[in-house]
């Protein structure tokens, strides 16, 4: 079985990414913009919220005794869903559930379907897929649809076109959509969106959502969203086909009270999204007629067998650890080399994948514990990087300068006379690189260090050193 | 070969160590410690839903019982327009004389092109601004609310809730039946973070608020 998040087992490291892109300082400037925006307007209806700690914590339980009882949970939803006229299928993968979903596409003969917002279809390719069936995938999200026309990857979980200022969007719109004319007013932007979907909303036969929340007491399914995208795919079609990872079930219906307080301000600083839509199964003369739920694995059982990491799976998506990131606001999502970006991306790609791929994205972060605070649902990422990085140094894929240095460091601190011994030849071997008590640069193999940051050079006496000399002399 | 579902089955059952006991009682101890039941007057609840719905720019009138048909011509002269599409079963006595209504059954295209909505609601919460459409005959099924570019909606003060968990415990007893929360007229924040008032759904949101 293979398991792929996007194109990430074929994206450069981190740090490779990351120097190009901090480099762009257009991409730069609108990232820092947009996050800047975002943290601002979150501060603000967080700040406005008595119980919010409260909400937090038991977000957190809940998803927590999802996952511990996640097979039972999975089944109720099934048999809920199924009752009120849905079919369930199930997916151990990328590429079986986008054979289950172009197999349905196919079965109603359509060329094409529209799409609302679903970062759980980018990670399995979905599009690619549907292209390759012959079927034309529209993305229905102003923001899916500046990165589908601009033949662009996403770079932020919620806003995925963040990257991208007006004049860009205009140019991409301008170029697709067989526009005479065009400003690059933000409102006119968007109507242009209007005009150029209306007309498929109203026509396509068939549309493709993911899931805010699967709920497994009634099997009802939520699709939170702003644009109203989201409520013509899953009311007007003749068959909506919902694409959802297994950690998106919530016990109960009342359980929303908790999630639609914490997903709006924390996605987009909002008391509230403009428009939720909560539908179950098939309702006679009202939307579908069709319904289908395709449950994703896709690597999460795993996530789900290590005990230290599994909180991962709590995530509600809501992109609050990315804006709230100082790596995510130097580089923007492109450097994460996946659909996830950001803190839980580098927590979530990586064990989605069992590790081959994205060694280096525990390492995209500086442990500020940022992401940490904001998390609606309290996961705590900066100890699952840890966690993470250890398992990369476990499968023996750390750099050689990394265990050397740590091999030595576990001698020089065996013992006092190891210790002594080491400060002594360190002084002595960081003559030639040492001026003014600063060491600006290390020869290769460390210059990684030093090549943005001074390390200060070790004293002529230490601590220790200082102490016996002083009992000596003072004769204790 | 197992089929897809018995292997996600399993392979949960196996990361977990086998099927966990003590779920009911597990559930009922997740702690809820926030805020449930709201507190304020009826007063201050209405002023604060009024605020909410002005802060996301949809337009609130004030109307008394048995007024609601005049205040429906006010808006309608105010939004130069003279007909709107209506749900089944809404009141005969909410339409004014001079205007046309048309009662739900159109294709997709002619609801495209009519002039605006009006409907009812279900519940409305006043800390988020939401209001709660019940998509069964009295508030229409889900096309006729959206495909409009003019959603007039009216809210009585009687179905407005502080809370959101006090909204949740109403929606819950309907959870069957399609419903959508709206807050506000349809609105992206895709561009700049700036935010446009009107993308697919209705661009323009008047809420007839009725004591």
């Amino acid at each position: 079985m293979s398991t792929y998040v996007g194109e990430a087992a074929d994206a450069p490291k981190f740090q490779t990414a990351a120097k190009s892109l901090v480099a762009d300082t257009q991409v730069r400037h609108n990232v820092r913009h947009a996050t800047e925006v975002i943290r601002a307007k979150r501060a603000k209806v967080v700040g406005e919220m008595a119980d919010w700690q409260e909400l937090r914590e038991s977000g957190h339980e809940i998803k927590e005794h999802v996952l511990r009882h996640l097979d039972f949970y999975l089944e109720q939803f099934e048999t809920a869903c199924t009752a009120a006229g849905g079919t369930v299928h199930w997916a151990r993968d990328a590429d079986e559930a986008n054979s289950i979903i172009v197999g349905l596409v196919k079965a109603q003969q359509a060329k094409e379907v529209i799409k609302v917002k679903t970062m759980t279809s980018d990670e399995i390719r979905l599009n690619v897929a549907l292209e390759a069936a012959g079927i034309t995938p529209y993305e229905t999200d102003l923001a899916d649809l500046i990165v589908q026309l601009g033949e662009d990857k996403p770079s932020h979980i919620v806003v995925p076109a963040l990257h991208r200022n007006r004049a860009e969007i205009r140019q991409i719109f301008l170029d697709k959509m067989n526009l005479g004319e065009l400003s690059d007013r933000p409102e006119d932007l968007a109507a242009a969106a209007r005009v150029y979907l209306r007309e498929k909303f109203l026509r396509v036969p068939v549309a493709i959502s993911g899931a805010n929340f699967a709920i497994a007491n009634t099997g009802s399914v939520c699709v939170v969203e702003s644009e109203g995208n989201g409520r013509m795919c899953v009311s007007l079609p003749k068959v909506l086909i919902s694409l959802i990872g297994i950690e998106k079930i919530i016990p109960t219906f009342q359980d929303l009270e908790v999630f639609l307080q914490t997903l709006p301000r924390s996605a987009t600083g909002e008391r509230m999204n403009p428009y939720n839509s909560i539908w179950t199964g098939v309702t006679p003369e009202d939307g579908p007629q069709e319904f289908h739920v395709v449950l994703l694995d896709n690597g999460r059982t795993k996530v789900l067998a290590d005990r230290e990491a599994r909180e991962t799976l709590d995530c509600i998506r809501c992109g609050a650890c990315l804006n709230a990131c100082p790596v995510y606001r130097q580089t923007g999502g492109h450097a994460y080399g996946s659909v996830y970006a950001g803190p839980i991306g580098a927590i979530l790609t990586p064990q989605l994948q069992s590790m081959e791929h994205s060694q280096t994205l525990p390492y995209a972060s500086s442990l500020c514990g940022a992401c940490y605070e904001v998390c609606p649902v309290k996961i705590n990422i900066p100890e699952i990087l840890i966690h993470l990085r250890h398992r990369v140094v476990e499968d023996g894929d750390a750099p050689w300068i990394e265990k050397m240095a740590m091999k030595a460091a576990s001698y020089v601190l065996e013992s006092p006379e190891h210790l002594d011994r080491a400060r002594k030849l360190g002084r002595i071997a960081q003559r030639p690189f040492a001026t003014n008590g600063v060491i600006s640069h290390l020869p290769f193999g460390l210059d990684a260090w030093t090549g943005v940051r001074d390390l200060p050079a070790m004293p002529d006496e230490s601590f220790r050193e200082w102490w016996v000399k002083r009992e000596r002399e003072t004769g204790r | 070969m197992s089929s897809a579902r018995d292997e996600i089955l399993e392979r949960v059952r196996d990361a977990m160590g086998g099927s966990t006991p003590g779920r009911e009682a597990e559930y009922a101890a997740i702690p809820r410690n926030y805020i449930r039941m709201g507190s304020l007057s009826p007063a201050e609840k209405r002023d604060l839903f009024v605020d909410r719905l002005h802060d996301y720019g949809a337009t609130v009138f004030y109307s008394r019982e048995g007024e609601v048909a005049a205040w429906v011509a006010d808006a309608l002269k105010i939004r130069q327009k003279n007909s709107l599409l209506i749900p089944r079963d809404l009141p005969r006595a909410w339409l004014p004389e001079g205007f046309s209504f048309f009662r739900e059954g159109a294709s997709y295209e002619e609801v495209d092109r009519s002039e605006g909505v009006l409907t009812d609601c279900a519940l409305a919460i006043a800390m988020t601004g939401s209001i709660v459409l019940r998509h069964s005959a009295g508030e229409a099924r889900r096309a006729l609310s959206l495909i409009p570019d003019y959603h007039l909606c009216v809210v009585f003060g009687s179905q407005v809730v502080e809370t959101v968990p006090e909204g949740i415990e109403q929606m819950k007893a309907f959870a069957e039946i399609p419903m959508t929360t709206i807050a506000g007229p349809s609105a992206t924040a895709d561009i700049e973070m700036i935010r446009v008032k009107g993308v697919h759904g209705p661009r323009t949101l008047d809420v007839i608020l009725v004591s």
